[in-house]
């Protein structure tokens, strides 16, 4: 358990490391994410009631779009060096591994984008009570994303034209998440209970941290043979 | 004395065996599908009024719909076996299942897109039993994507098999699409029905044409599987003693 527990520490500390070394590489999704959520009112028009009902997908959308920015990249910097199969060598399970690497990614890309949704909201003028359920629907549902689309990042290692691939894969799979996470945020709109959203939203990111790194340590497995 | 439940897990005795039965599963399903289609379009009761006779699409709506699910459930499954077994032809059977799954998913939006024209006047509406099938369509797309995405046989088939198996999810949710807890939340096109509640006629002309869609469904994967046989196969020696390759190459 004990060496488990390391295991996962290093790895995470590793990712972030590098990641710090790179900072245009976490800033890049977290300015795309910004970007592409104030694309929407330049295109709709800035009425206020407009930009009231769209708020909630749009910044559901943008975060599954640049959630699946950097995943390609996931595996593929230490697939190209040979990291990875050192990895999958270690007499710990590839599941620690996976686990520590989906955290960092999460780490990364979906503890910010969680820390900058309060100026979206300030965008699109939501209301005060607002603003703490999009930060929680993104808090509960964002760890998902990156446990989902480990999968399909380890299924497409390597692959021409992965990154296509990979939104081909991964966008169908993301969408019960899209449809709670925006649908916590249009509840609170209306003051209407959102217990059920966050429940489920947590369901999902439960459910995903159970069964994901299994298939994604498979998916490794084969990718590599 | 056990039964060898893997003689035609060999691509080698099962190339033969399905070369054998599919004209029986093609007859029987044009067979099936002439009867269903007679029964359900021409001799089941008048339960509804003359302007509302576009309800008879469900003859096809329907068994596509369940053929589109099912299908999915196989190729996972057959994804599983490949997985535990290491048998490379439940691989195949897998890959050639999604095509038709694919087909038959398409099948029963489209129709269900006429029949919501008819009578809702709408070809498409965000109901959640559509929306959950449309998501069964996008990862059959990428499944055949995925497998056609790897050169290496040997990974596109456990790649995929991972990818099958990971989006079985979706089967239960559309099962369960119509149960909506607040009508005034997720207005429902698809009404719950309960098998007792459907006219009897139109249920067992509806159950025809399920298998007649299930039979039809043997027939092409089974010449699809064929096909992946001959493909991967190509340079071992039974293949090149078959009298249908053997033919062709006299030939060129």
């Amino acid at each position: 358990m004990n060496r488990m527990w390391r295991l996962f520490r290093i790895i995470v500390l590793r990712d972030l490391l590098l990641a710090f070394r790179r900072r245009t590489e976490i800033l890049m999704s977290l300015f795309f994410f910004v970007i592409v959520v104030s694309l929407f009112p330049l295109g709709i028009g800035v009425e206020q009631q407009i930009l009231f009902h769209i708020a909630p997908g749009v910044v559901w959308v943008a975060a599954l779009l640049s959630s699946m920015l950097v995943l390609e990249r996931l595996f593929a910097a230490d697939y190209a060096d040979g990291t990875l199969e050192q990895m999958l060598l270690t007499s710990q399970p590839l599941s620690i591994v996976v686990m520590a690497k989906v955290c960092a990614h999460w780490l990364l890309t979906g503890l910010p984008l969680v820390l900058i949704s309060p100026l979206v909201a300030l965008q699109y003028r939501l209301g005060e009570g607002q603003v703490l359920p999009m930060m929680w629907s993104l808090l509960l549902g964002t760890p998902a994303l990156s446990m989902i689309g480990a999968i399909g990042a380890a299924l497409t290692l390597g692959l021409r034209g992965g990154g296509v691939l990979l939104s081909l894969l991964i966008l169908p799979l993301y969408i019960p998440v899209l449809v709670y996470g925006a649908g916590a945020i249009a509840a609170a709109a209306t003051n209407a209970p959102q217990q059920a959203y966050y429940m489920l939203l947590g369901a999902l990111t439960v459910l995903s941290m159970a069964l994901g790194p299994w298939a994604t340590s498979a998916a490794l497995k084969f990718s590599l043979e | 004395m056990g039964i060898n439940w893997f003689r035609y897990a060999s691509p080698a005795s099962f190339y033969p065996l399905a070369g054998k039965t599919i004209p029986w599963f093609v007859a029987s399903a044009v067979l099936l599908a002439i009867g269903g289609l007679y029964w359900g379009f021409f001799e089941t009761p008048n339960v509804l009024s003359d302007q509302k006779q576009y309800y008879r699409i469900i003859f096809v709506h329907v068994p596509a719909a369940w053929m589109s699910m099912w299908l999915y459930v196989v190729m996972a499954g057959w994804s599983l076996v490949g997985l535990v077994f290491n048998t490379r032809l439940s691989f195949m059977v897998a890959a050639a299942t999604a095509p038709t799954g694919a087909i038959f998913t398409f099948l029963a939006l489209w129709t269900g897109a006429f029949w919501g024209k008819t009578s809702w006047g709408t070809w498409w509406d965000w109901d959640p039993r559509m929306t959950s099938e449309l998501i069964l369509l996008f990862l059959y797309i990428g499944y055949m994507a995925l497998q056609s995405a790897i050169d290496d046989v040997r990974r596109a088939d456990r790649a995929s098999a991972v990818l099958a198996m990971v989006g079985l999810f979706t089967i239960p949710l559309i099962y369960y699409s119509v149960n909506c807890p607040d009508p005034n939340q997720c207005a429902s096109l698809h009404q719950r029905s309960s098998m007792k509640s459907i006219e009897s006629n139109i249920l067992w002309a509806m159950l025809t044409m399920t298998l007649a869609f299930w039979l039809y469904s043997f027939a092409v994967i089974l010449k699809r599987v064929r096909n992946i046989i001959l493909e991967r196969e190509k340079y071992t020696e039974w293949v090149n003693e078959l009298p249908e390759i053997r033919s062709q190459q006299v030939r060129s």
